[in-house]
Formats: C-alpha cells, structure tokens, sequence
C-alpha cells in the first residue's frame, strides 16, 4: 500500500532554528535525563521545599511520637471527658478523657502507614500486570482487562467494606493496606499498560529487538523504565487518596481496630460532639487533611516534573 | 459504529457475571450465619432458624446458591430480601432516589468544575487560579464524611438554611446539599483537569491558527478550547456516576437519604447476599453503560476519533 | 445511645436489637370514650420509627421496628400500663387455677377486627397454633413452649388449647408459671383474622387488626419510608386513642429525628441521639423525658475462659473486675446520665423494683471500690498469675464502641491490667463466635425484657441450657429457684425466689451488670399528654395535640 501521507515542508524562521546552538554540543556535560530534568526543575520551586518539609514532618511524627507528644495517648481518665485545654494538654481531652494532642500525634502512624503499605501493594501489583498485559497484548491482555474492568466496576468503598468484613476480627495496618490495594491495582495496571504500548513500538524498543535481546529483558530494560514516570506519579497521588480511603473505612466501623489509633476513627468519634466540642472534630480532621495535600501536592508537583510539555509553560 | 456497541456490550457479560460472582463468594466467606443474627439477643428456636435458611436456600453449596440467583434474575426474579420484601421494590425505592442525587452531584461538579477549570486555565498563574486551586486541594484533601458535617453544620444548624436531613421523599431541593457534599471531591478533580487541559489546549497549534485567523476570543474559548478540553473531563464525569452512586453510602447517611448506598450498607452488615448483589449487579451495568456513553461521546467531541467497524 | 457511623451503624443496630412489644397504657380512666369528635380527637401524632425488618406478622416481629407498629394495631389479651402492670385488654378476665397449670380466658363481648369479621376465642386458638408450629418458622414461636403439645423439634398442634365457647378458652400449661398474665401481653400473643391464613403474604403488607389503631389504607406502609396509621373506631380495650391516628416515618439517623423534632416536622421522639443528649434538656425544657426502662446492660465472662472458670480464682476476678469499674462516671459523662448504674440483673422499670432489686444481697460488688478490687485480684493472681490482655468484644455495628472503651479504660485505670475493647465488624459475627463457644475475652451482652417480668430478665440469660445463655453458665440454686418462682402460688412468693436467684448470681457474676438504659425522648410542645410506657414506646394513644 502506498503511503498518501504528505510531509510538509517548509523554512523556519531564523530564531526558532538557532543552528549555532545545535553545532555547539558540548559533549562533556553528561547527558541530561529525564529524573535530572525533573529534580532540575522541582528544585526551583518553592512549593516543593514546603512540600518534602512537610512530608519529613510527618515522617518524623510517625515514627517518633513520642518526641513531640508527651502525654500517653491511651491512658484516658473518662473523668477528663470533653474537658477543655490545660497547660500540658494544648488541644483538650476527647470523649473518653484521652489527650487529644497525643491521639493527633500518634495518629499519624495508622495513616501514613495504610497510605504507604497500599500504594507499594497497588503500584507493584497493577505495574507487574499492566506491563506484562501491554507488552505481550494477546489474550492475556484480554483476561487482564477483563479482570481489571470486573474491579472497576466494584466501588472501592463498597469492596473494601465487603472484604474487611471478611477478615477474622484481628485487622491492622497491612490487612487494610492489602484490600485498597486489591481495589486501586487497576488503576495502575491502565496507565502501565498504556504507557508500555505506547513505548512499545518507539525506535529505541525496535533497534533492540533487532539486535535480538529476548522480548522479557527487552520490557524490564526499555520498556518499563521510560513507562515509569506517570506510575510514579498516580502512586504519588494515590498515596493521599489511600489514607482518605482508611479514615473512611476507620469512619464506617470498617477499618483499624480501636486499639489502634487513627485519626479517621476519632473524627468517627468525635462527630457526636460536634454541636458542643467541634474542636475534637476539628484536630484531627486538619491534620489528616494537611497529610493528605503534603502527599497531593508533591504527586502534583512531580507530574508537572515529568512533563515536559508543562515545565515548559510555565 | 453499530459493531463496535456489540462488541463492548459483549464484553459487558463477563464483567457482569465476574463482579457479581465476586461479591457473591465475598459475602458468603463473611463469617458468622445471617439468619441467626437476623434475631438480636433473643435467639428462636433452633428448628425456626434451620427453616427460614432453607427459604433462603442458604442451606445449599454456593454454587448452586449463585446459580438459582442467576435463574431468577433471568426469570425477571430478583429474590427477597431477608425482611421478606422483593429485591426488585427496594432497588425500585433506593435507585431512583440516589439517581436524582447523583444527576444533581453531577450536574454541579460539571458545572462548578468545568467553569472554574476553565477561567483557572486560561488566566494560569493568577490570583483566581491560585486561590481556586488551594480550595480544590481542600476539597480533594478532606474527606467527604468531614466535609458533609461541617456544611450541614454550617447551614442548617448555625444559619437555619435548609433541612439537616432529607425528607423520605427525598425532592430535588432537598438533595442539594447533600449532592454538594457528594460532588466535591469531584469538582476539585474536575477543575484540575479542565484547567490541565485548557492550559494545554492554549499552545495548541490549532488555537494560535484561530487566533491567526481573527476569530473573537470568546469564539475561540467556546470552540477550540473548551470542546478539546472537555475529553477527559467527560471521560472522568462517566467513571465518576458509577462511584456516585455508592460514594453515596457516606453521604446518604449523614443526611439520612434512602438510597443505594444505605441499602448496600445494610445488605453487607446482615449479609443478605441476594440483595446486595442484586445492587451490586445494577450499579455494575450503570457503570459499564456509563463508561460505553462516554466512548460513544469521544466520537462527537473529538472529530479525529472514529470507531472502527 | 451513640451514632458513631451514624445511619451506617444505625441501620443495623436495629437488626441487633430484639424488643419487647407489649401493649402500654395508663388507666385509661375513660375507655368508653369513643374517639372521633372534635378536632384535637383528630389530629395525627407523627413518631420516628424505623423500617420493620419483617412482614407485619405479630409472631414473627421480635424487633423495635415492626414491634412499635404491631403493638398499635394489635391487641391481645391484656396489655401493660405505664408502671408495667399488666391490665385487661381484649380479655374481660384471665383466670388461674389453684396450682397455676391452667388458665381460663374469658374475651370482651361484641370484639370485631378492622375488617368486621369478629374476634373469637378461635381466633386466638388458631393464630396460637399457627404461630407455634415450627414449620411457619415464626421467630417468637419458643413464647408457646410452656403450652401443651408445643415442640421445639417438629411440627405440633398445640393441644393445651381448648374452646369453651366463642368468647372463652383454656390454657393448659406444660410447668405451672404465677407469670403467665404478663407472658400473654407480649405481641406474638394477638389474634389473626381469617384473611391471615387465606394470604398470609398479603397480609404481611397490610394487616389487619383489631387494635387502637389501624392502617390508613392498603398502601399505607411506604417501604423505607414510614406508615401512615388511623384510629380504629370498633377498638374495646384499655387503649382507647385520644387522637386521629399515628403517622410513623422510619429513620436510619437519629440525628436527623432530633433535627425534625426541632423543627417541629415531628411530634414524638423516643431516642435522643448522643450528639444531642448535651442540649435535649435545654433545647426541650418542658417536653422531655429520661426514665429507667426494661433494659439492662452488662458485659458476661463466658465460665470456660481461663481463669474465669468456676471456682475461687474465677469468683475473685469477676468480682474485682466489677468493683474496679466506675459506673458512676461513665453513666455521667459517657451516656450524659441516661443509663442507671446497676444494681442488679433485672431493672427499675420493673414494679417494686425499689423494694427487692436495688437491694439485692452482696450488690456492694457493683459500686467501685478499687483497693478491694486490687486486693481481690492480686488474691487470684497468687492462685494462678493472669497474663496477657483482657479484651471485651462488641460488635461495630451497634453502638457499643463508645462505653466498651470507657469500661476497658476504668479497668486498666483501677485494676492495672491491660484491658482493651475488641470489635466485630458485625453482630452476625460476634454471634457466631459467641454460639460456638470461640469467645477469648468478655463480650458484651444486654437484654430487653419481651414482658415486665423479673423471669424474663433471669431465666433466658442464665438458666442452665438458655437461649441467651452464651455464657455456658450453670447453677443449681438459681435453676431452682427459678422453677419455684414460677410455679409460685401468690406473685410475693414468686419474687421471694427470684430474689434468691438474683442472690446467687451477685456472687457468681456470670455477667458483670453495667447499667439500664433509660428511654430518652423529647417531643413537640404542642402535643400533650406525653408518657413513655415500661418498653421505652411512648404510650400513643394517650396523646393529643
């Protein structure tokens, strides 16, 4: 079949072709990559130093609680019930006469743990899948984008609540990060598979299979490092999404199990009060909300990293 | 055109098949028996619970239990519900209701998001941009359930706007501010989107060529920019019906509106399978048909996608 | 009562919750008043309520919401005043003989149900049967098993039932029981027209009745939404209605219930939800109520959890866990003083309960006193050291969370251990575990009496082989003393042998009593003659607007 594409052809302004610059190649300089770029830009932005401090932050509250609260979270005086701040207890005391500080504090854990544990399981899951469904296509790709249409079509809420009521009582952290999990794969596995198709038949991906590297070095090679960047970036995303999806859970009765701390559970608690003690609302939700946005942001941040069609807008 | 709608309805049978067989295994492996449980603390006798488990033909392996469901349905039979009510009148009191909720949850999201994404978009940088893009961080960040206390905190309560809740009729004024609630999430989604992809569409060749040839700005916005960049945004507000109509489950419960998502709740706690797939079913072929729609209107948004025969 | 997971939890919380339906009303000093003239006569009461889970059948309704329904369009033989005295109903007398093995009922001449058909001694012999017989699978069919010819295993005509003539009949009981006047005031107890049997499904949807009040039309049960009741003219009885008629909607939140009462959408609210239990006095200053009910709370040690078995060590840890818990506290500032810290295993709603249950003897055990308690489990720890968690199990689908937490926060706070509360996703699944013995901790437990009686608070929950009994308790003393009381001759006698009862179980404390839930209602100021009945109902027919 003959080709009736026709290739425009025509002479550029002088500026837009600077020659001079393209004979100047310095060779010495290491050539540039696409994290490079990325963290190149991403440094320049303010919004990104808020960002990772905020998240260090967090990290730090979640793995030594104990240094920025000093009252016990779990020995609670039901005679303190709903009593106001004192000196040592800047935020008050909840229904059960428990330091809402500390809760606020410990409750960073629950979150920022579920949040990690469910991104990794998803991300790895729905890439391993997605990848394999793009490169080799064929009825595997059928039978995996069937099997991930069967767990769109479930809302994750309704699943997930389904599925916690499956497990024996004893649930924890990873028990919750596995069933968001479950749930968020398919997404991941879409945008892999499709960003693996589309790098599938780039020139770089031809000249190595012409050079006869095996089909499964070819995908773990060239494939999946250049279809990385929009995984990261839904993982990124997501991992906000994910600790929102566990204080619902934990909200609904669902999720963690009381003895664990979480900030969902409190604002579930705390929703009773909220006619007399919004505050007790109040903590714990602007904390799970500004974990939430630190996570959100740095997702956005690193999408706009990425793109380069957007870091040259702006 | 006509094949490729046979085609994905074609593909809609394994899905549909797939996810209702999957809920069903999930609720059985729920420990615990639902009949004893439908009692509360004062147990019958042991012979009352064995006979009403065999109206349900709980008595029998899955399988067959799954099967007799799938029998029914096709006989138009969707079963009852544990309280002995036909499957087919509570979807017929939940769905309709939940639909109007979620046709007015989408109607503002579109609204609101579209609008805002795109004056976002096109001043990019600017003050309104700045502010409207911190407020949908806000509304992406806090959960629904938070969201849905502080506005019926905020205007039933301290300013007497409204009805804290929905009355059992559930009209259409009624559902605004639950719908709202339901659709936040989903604005702040849209306006990034929509602001994204005007952002995008503003360097596009074809809009400096509109430009080039005089067209009036607002010509150009109406034409060029906000036709292209309503693609994904539709795509988005189809995938975004089916998780309406059970995000609903938390919203519906703050506001106590008899829809779907109540409906599934209980269906879960008191492990009546039969009901719950039953939603489970329908929500399914909504989501799948929603999604089919939203192929369908690629095809009218964007001139240089035409379906295959 | 806490939302926690507001509508979510609440919907299902009525599933867990079994109730009594006995009919209420107070003296109804003029009965012979025929309702229907003038407009206050008229006017509708609108009440919360939730969806029945079940067809209207009376004997297959064991729960608040279609009870609630059931009792206002049934009647039996004899219903239940406000201070939970049983009182003539459809009945003009019910009659024992000398050793309480039989009784004679003699029915109200002219009885007609909402379809004009009458009710005869038939009517009630027939629904009876019907109810009993294992086959129709009737929830409430084990209220027949002191009847002769009833049959837990298979199908069975009840053969203690005897027409004398269309307006009297015998009963012929299996035990002697002095209770059997209160037994038959519970709702599965009502007559069933003739049309019941002819569609059974049908009627399900619509009932008809013969109580103080009647369905508004066929359609009048909106799925989900509510029921829309009439005065039923034809009603002879001690509930004669004030009013036009009770206009029930079903709410899955609470909250929004109080909202409705607030802006006065709604008449009667029985359940003030924990959000308000803060403000309900003030923003109801002269229309509220907060009064002990015929529910009683607790948390039961199952005998075959180690270290809790019957014995010395068992004995002294249950005591010291009842000591070491502060009631007082909890019932102040976790329920905002609508619970009654317990003294008992029965409750205050309970006719002179001031004289025989608040005094109870050895109930010192249920006030805390921590010293005692440190003391008495450091005891048992010399006879076998307690390691690891004691954990309380509820289900997260009711609203248990809130008070399991401050109970297990007192016992860490008194006694030192590591006590913590342990949630099921579901009732269905603590119920599993509990009926199959697989309990590795306390757990909750609680009982609403089916008829103001002190054996139904007793005998269900720890007679040897209980229903309820998920405890595994067994005792001589109180399975004797429970039998005596029922064959008792004179009701003094009977409470004499319950006490006894009561007695034993303080010593024993199969369960550890928390509390009794009071009924905490408000309502419109413009309706009148409020008054909530033994069963926590407000008493409907008495009010007018």
């Amino acid at each position: 079949m003959q080709s009736n594409r026709r290739i425009e052809r025509y002479v550029a302004p002088l500026d837009e072709t600077p020659i001079a610059a393209v004979d100047a190649v310095d060779t010495s300089k290491k050539a540039s990559s696409v994290w490079g770029d990325a963290w190149k830009d991403m440094r320049g932005r303010w919004l990104t130093w808020v960002c990772l401090v905020l998240i260090l932050l967090i990290a730090a509250v979640a793995i030594f609680p104990e240094l920025f609260a000093k009252a016990d979270p779990t020995s609670c005086d039901t005679l303190n019930s709903v009593a106001p701040a004192i000196a040592g207890h800047p935020f008050g005391f909840d229904v059960q006469g428990c330091d809402v500080y500390a809760r606020v504090i410990y409750g960073a854990r629950a979150s920022v743990i579920v949040g990690l544990l469910a991104t990794i399981l998803a991300t790895l899951l729905g890439g391993v899948i997605g990848a394999i469904a793009g490169y080799y296509g064929g009825w595997l790709d059928s039978v995996v984008s069937r099997l991930g249409d069967i767990f769109f079509a479930i809302p994750t809420v309704l699943g997930a609540i389904v599925v916690m009521q499956m497990m024996p009582w004893d649930k924890n952290a990873m028990s919750l990060a596995i069933v968001l999990a479950i749930f968020g794969w398919p997404q991941v596995a879409r945008i892999m598979r499709g960003a693996v198709l589309s790098t599938k038949h780039a020139d770089f991906v031809t000249a190595s299979i012409a050079l006869g590297v095996s089909r499964s070095k070819i995908l773990l090679k060239h494939v999946v490092p250049n279809a990385l960047a929009p995984v990261i970036v839904i993982a990124t995303v997501s991992l906000g999404t994910y600790i929102v999806a566990e204080a619902t859970l934990s909200f609904l009765g669902v999720g963690l199990p009381p003895s664990m701390i979480s900030w969902g559970h409190d604002i579930s608690v705390a929703q009773d009060e909220i006619r007399t003690t919004p505050t007790l609302l109040i903590y714990p939700a602007t904390a799970l909300a500004l974990t939430v946005m630190a996570f959100l942001l740095l997702g956005d941040i690193v999408r706009d990293a990425l793109d380069p069609k957007a870091r040259a807008r702006r | 055109m006509l094949w490729y709608i046979g085609r994905r309805l074609l593909q809609l049978i394994p899905v549909f098949f797939g996810a209702t067989l999957l809920i069903y295994l999930m609720v059985f492996a729920i420990p615990g028996d639902p009949i004893a449980a439908l009692y509360g603390d004062h147990p019958p006798a042991p012979a009352v619970i064995e006979e009403v488990r065999r109206q349900f033909n709980l008595d029998k392996p899955i399988m067959i239990q799954y099967l007799l469901w799938v029998m029914g349905i096709f006989q138009g039979d969707f079963g009852v519900t544990f309280s002995g009510l036909p499957v087919i009148d509570v979807l017929a009191s939940a769905f309709p209701i939940t639909a109007r909720l979620a046709i007015l949850a989408l109607i503002i999201e579109a609204l609101f998001g579209i609008t805002l994404g795109l004056v976002s978009g096109l001043r990019k940088g600017g003050v309104f941009d700045t502010v409207s893009l911190v407020i949908s961080l806000l509304l992406i960040s806090v959960p629904t359930f938070v969201i849905g206390f502080l506005l019926q905190y905020l205007f039933p309560i301290t300013l007497k706007i409204g009805r804290t809740t929905v009355s059992r009729d559930a009209p259409w004024d009624e559902l605004i501010l639950p719908a709202i609630v339901l659709a936040s999430v989903s604005i702040a989604n849209i306006l990034r989107l929509t602001r994204a992809s005007v952002a995008e569409n503003m360097g596009a060749d074809f809009v400096r060529t509109a430009s080039a040839k005089g067209l009036k700005r607002g010509r150009v916005i109406r034409v060029h920019i906000l036709r292209n960049s309503l693609i994904p945004v539709v795509t988005y507000l189809g995938t975004d019906l089916g998780s309406l109509m059970v995000g609903a489950i938390v919203t519906e419960g703050i506001f106590n509106i008899q829809g779907v998502g109540g409906q599934v709740y209980l269906a879960v706690q008191k492990g009546d399978g039969p009901t719950l797939v039953a939603f489970v079913a329908v929500m399914v072929i909504i989501f799948m048909l929603a999604n089919l729609l939203v192929d369908l209107l690629y095809a009218v948004l964007d001139p240089r996608i035409r379906y295959a025969k | 009562m806490k939302t926690n997971r507001k509508a979510l939890a609440a919907l299902s919380i009525v599933a867990a919750s079994a109730l009594a339906l006995t009919a209420c009303s107070s003296g109804s000093k003029d009965s012979g008043n025929e309702s229907g003239s003038g407009d206050a006569a008229a006017a509708v009461i609108t009440t919360n309520g939730t969806e029945p889970q079940n067809p209207l059948i009376p004997s297959n309704t064991t729960e608040v919401g279609g009870g609630k329904i059931i009792n206002l369009i049934f009647a039996g033989l004899t219903s239940f005043d406000a201070s939970g005295a049983p009182q003539m109903d459809q009945a003009e007398s019910v009659t024992p003989n000398a050793d309480n093995t039989q009784y004679t009922v003699k029915l109200k001449e002219g009885l007609k149900f909402t379809d004009g058909t009458p009710v005869t001694a038939d009517s009630f012999i027939k629904a009876w049967t019907w109810s009993a017989k294992l086959g129709n699978a009737q929830s409430a069919s084990y209220f027949f098993d002191n009847i002769k010819g009833y049959n837990a295993e298979k199908d069975a005509e009840l053969t203690g039932l005897k027409k004398v003539s269309d307006t009297e009949f015998t009963v012929d009981l299996i035990n002697p029981e002095s209770d059997f006047t209160k037994r038959i005031g519970y709702s599965a107890f009502v007559p069933l027209p003739e049309s019941f049997y002819k569609d059974t499904k049908a009627f399900g949807e619509s009932p008809v009745g013969n109580g103080s009040y009647k369905l508004a039309s066929e359609k009048a049960w909106t799925h989900n939404k509510g029921i829309e009741l009439v005065t039923n003219p034809d009603y002879k009885g001690a509930r004669v209605a004030k009013n036009g008629g009770v206009n029930i909607t079903f709410y899955t939140n609470e909250d929004a219930a109080y909202a409705d009462v607030q802006g006065q959408n709604l008449d009667v609210l029985d359940t003030v939800p924990a959000s308000a239990l803060k403000n309900y006095e003030s923003d109801f200053p002269d229309s509220k109520t907060n009064k002990a009910a015929a529910v009683f709370q607790s948390f039961t040690i199952p005998q075959y959890l180690e270290h809790f078995k019957p014995g010395e060590e068992g004995q002294l840890r249950r005591q010291a866990l009842s000591l070491a818990i502060d009631r007082d506290t909890i019932t102040d500032k976790i329920f905002q003083g609508t619970r009654q810290p317990a003294k008992d295993f029965t409750s205050p709603a309970l006719e002179g309960w001031e004289t025989w249950g608040k005094t109870v003897a050895g109930n010192d055990v249920f006030s805390l006193n921590v010293e005692k308690a440190k003391e008495l489990w450091a005891k048992a720890d010399a006879i076998s050291k307690y390691e690891g968690k004691f954990t309380i199990s509820y289900n997260a689908d009711g609203p248990h969370e809130e008070w399991v937490t401050a109970v297990t926060n007192s016992l860490k706070q008194n006694l030192g251990i590591e006590a913590e509360p342990k949630a099921y996703a579901s009732f269905k699944q603590l119920l599993d575990d509990e009926n199959n013995d697989k309990m590795t901790g306390a757990f909750r437990s609680g009982w609403q009496a089916d008829y103001p009686a002190m054996y139904n608070f007793l005998a269900p929950l720890y007679q040897t082989g209980a229903s309820s009994n998920y405890g595994r308790y067994t005792s001589k003393v109180v399975d004797n003393a429970l039998k005596a009381g029922s064959a008792a001759k004179t009701p003094e006698e009977a409470t004499a042998e319950y006490t006894k009862a009561q007695a034993e179980l303080v010593k024993d404390l199969p369960a550890i009593p928390l509390w009794y839930q009071n009924v905490t209602g408000v309502w419109n100021p413009d309706v009148k003659n409020v008054e909530f009945g033994w069963d926590s109902v407000a008493l409907y027919h008495e009010i007018t607007k």
